[in-house]
């Protein structure tokens, strides 16, 4: 663009604003509501008050719902992002047939509804005698977290200067002492991000963990189930403002590490690739 | 001497060797992987859409009864419908309201630009339960944008009969989705040479045409991309419907879901969503093919 039509567009501007006041005054409710002295979240404010938020402690199913939640995030984070870096990594240097299906296969749950990912898991963990379980969550999450980790990690590994693992291969060093000492210190960043991400992602999952779950529920799980109760609703709303804060804070954290490892990279990688199809 | 020689012959054949076992273990996982959780899940969900419901895992007999009563039922044909229409409105009204936002992005936001990316995509990290959760608070009969129009005095009873409404889930999808549709666009109008915009503009284009002829047929594979990584989670979506709404808003979703719960028909439930998936194809297909003739014409 000329620098005279950079400059004006006053009335864009004050679209994206109105546009980003929508995307963020819904979410805003919750906190807002989280602090009123009133079971009806309705205006006007009826009174500070911190009751909902001490309702929310010795409270043994939510503590549960808690621990099942950070034990399924961490293992699918730990499954989706260990997947993401030798599918990612085999992508970009090796290059061959094998490894682009394999690749294009793990983007594609994408274009899959959670419905249908958490029915089809469903079957298969019965079919292996699991049944509903943490693990079959675990499962779940790990392929609802996949697509974000491989593109994270191709993304990553695209970037990476091909001379530095040439030069090791030229001066002797095997595939996987090449892989371990050179390619992986250099992506560190994106793996922690692809990490967190993982995470967040497993945290924050509903329906695939609806269909999923035995008698252990996930966080999202609980808070379904709080719904039915309308006089639960005002404890809902302090819940999720530490789910909503957990939430900004980890998604916050994995941009900056990420963008500190790939200074040059302008775009966030952390936002979900938009071309499955490709 | 020998000795010597010797090794640099062994060497090649040894480090072959671990050549292939690095690249088998490290393409293992990721095959493993897809073909457990991708492959083999959804061809056994394609397998149970043919089989009878006799309570057993994998079903009975081979029938082809699921998809002829999905697909002869008025019912099921009304909910579909009613999916893709709702997907559909979700769709256009995401991509119409991200598209000047990604304009904003490429062409206007300067050194905010990295910032503003982060803000409009951060919400599409927090939980999706609590956003559907917020919008259920907002539009209820009691809630928070009647009772809001109240004390401000706009109104003295509640007057907007949002919740459970078809309305009412168009809203709360379009909000839930709308990061997804930002940023594909925003990639295709990065795209957009800068020098085809400068030579137009020496040639005394006037900025609307400018934006007709060159920017908007450029940037149309990245509207296509936002189309469909909007249409597909929202045509099968279970949460905002089961949500904000109501009775006259079953979507496809909640139905393949009853028939693994209440229902307990899990082979029908299975042809329903291979029903899904093949029209989520037919959409990418028709996607694709568009994409190819705009490309064709830049």
């Amino acid at each position: 663009m000329t620098p005279a039509r950079s400059q004006k567009a006053p009335w864009l501007t004050v679209y994206v604003v109105a546009y980003v006041l929508f995307l963020y005054l819904p979410i805003a409710i919750i906190p807002l509501f989280s602090f009123n002295n009133s079971i009806q979240a309705a205006f006007p404010l009826s009174g500070f008050t911190l009751e909902w938020y001490r309702s929310l402690f010795g409270n043994e199913n939510l503590h549960r719902a808690f621990q099942t939640s950070l034990i399924v995030g961490v293992s699918a984070a730990f499954l989706a992002t260990s997947i993401g870096v030798t599918v990612g990594y085999m992508e970009v240097a090796g290059g061959n047939r094998t490894a682009r299906v394999i690749s294009a296969l793990c983007r594609l749950p994408i274009l899959i509804p959670g419905v249908i990912v958490g029915i089809a898991l469903l079957v298969l963990v019965n079919l292996a005698g699991l049944g509903p379980s943490r693990i079959a969550i675990v499962l779940g999450h790990t392929l609802v977290a996949l697509p974000t980790a491989v593109v994270i990690m191709r993304g990553r590994f695209s970037s990476l200067p091909r001379s530095f693992s040439e030069v090791a291969m030229d001066l002797g060093a095997h595939e996987w002492t090449t892989f371990r000492r050179i390619v992986l210190p250099l992506a560190a960043p994106a793996i922690t991000s692809s990490f967190m991400l993982s995470f967040l992602t497993s945290f924050d999952e509903f329906i695939v963990a609806f269909f999923l779950s035995g008698a252990e529920p996930t966080l999202p799980l609980y808070v379904w189930g709080q719904l039915r109760f309308p006089k639960a609703l005002p404890s809902v709303m302090a819940l999720g403002t530490f789910i909503l804060l957990a939430s900004i804070v980890i998604a916050t954290v994995a941009e900056i590490i990420r963008r500190r490892g790939a200074a040059s990279d302008e775009l966030p990688v952390t936002t979900p690739r938009p071309l499955p199809i490709s | 001497m020998s000795v010597s020689s010797e090794s640099v012959l062994a060497l090649p054949a040894a480090s072959e060797r671990q050549r292939r076992l690095f690249g088998i273990g490290m393409t293992a996982p990721g095959a493993l992987a897809t073909s457990v959780l991708v492959l083999f899940a959804l061809g056994v969900v394609l397998f149970l859409g043919f089989r009878t419901n006799d309570g057993s895992l994998l079903g009975g007999a081979f029938t082809l009864d699921n998809f002829k009563a999905a697909l002869t039922d008025p019912l099921y044909a009304t909910v579909i419908l009613r999916s893709l229409a709702i997907a559909g409105l979700v769709t256009l009204a995401t991509v119409v309201t991200a598209y000047p936002v990604a304009y904003y992005l490429a062409f206007h936001a300067g050194k905010h630009r990295a910032l503003l990316l982060f803000i409009v995509t951060l919400p599409f990290w927090t939980s999706y339960l609590l956003r559907v959760f917020a919008w259920k608070v907002v539009l209820a009969f009691n809630g928070v944008l009647n009772s809001a129009l109240m004390t401000a005095g706009i109104t003295s009873e509640p007057i907007l009969a949002f919740l459970n409404t078809p309305a009412a889930v168009v809203i709360t999808l379009a909000h839930a989705y709308a990061a997804f549709a930002i940023l594909p666009i925003y990639v295709a109008l990065e795209n957009v040479p800068r020098s085809l915009i400068e030579a137009a503009e020496d040639l005394g284009a006037r900025p609307t045409a400018i934006f007709r002829k060159i920017i908007l047929p450029i940037s149309m594979p990245g509207v296509m991309a936002a189309a469909l990584v909007v249409f597909v989670p929202t045509v099968g979506d279970y949460v905002t419907p089961a949500l904000v709404g109501g009775p006259n808003s079953t979507m496809i979703g909640s139905m393949i879901q009853a028939q693994f719960g209440k229902a307990n028909d899990w082979p029908f439930g299975a042809a329903l969503s291979v029903i899904v998936m093949l029209v989520i194809l037919a959409v990418v297909v028709v996607a694709r093919r568009a994409d190819k003739r705009f490309g064709s014409r830049t």
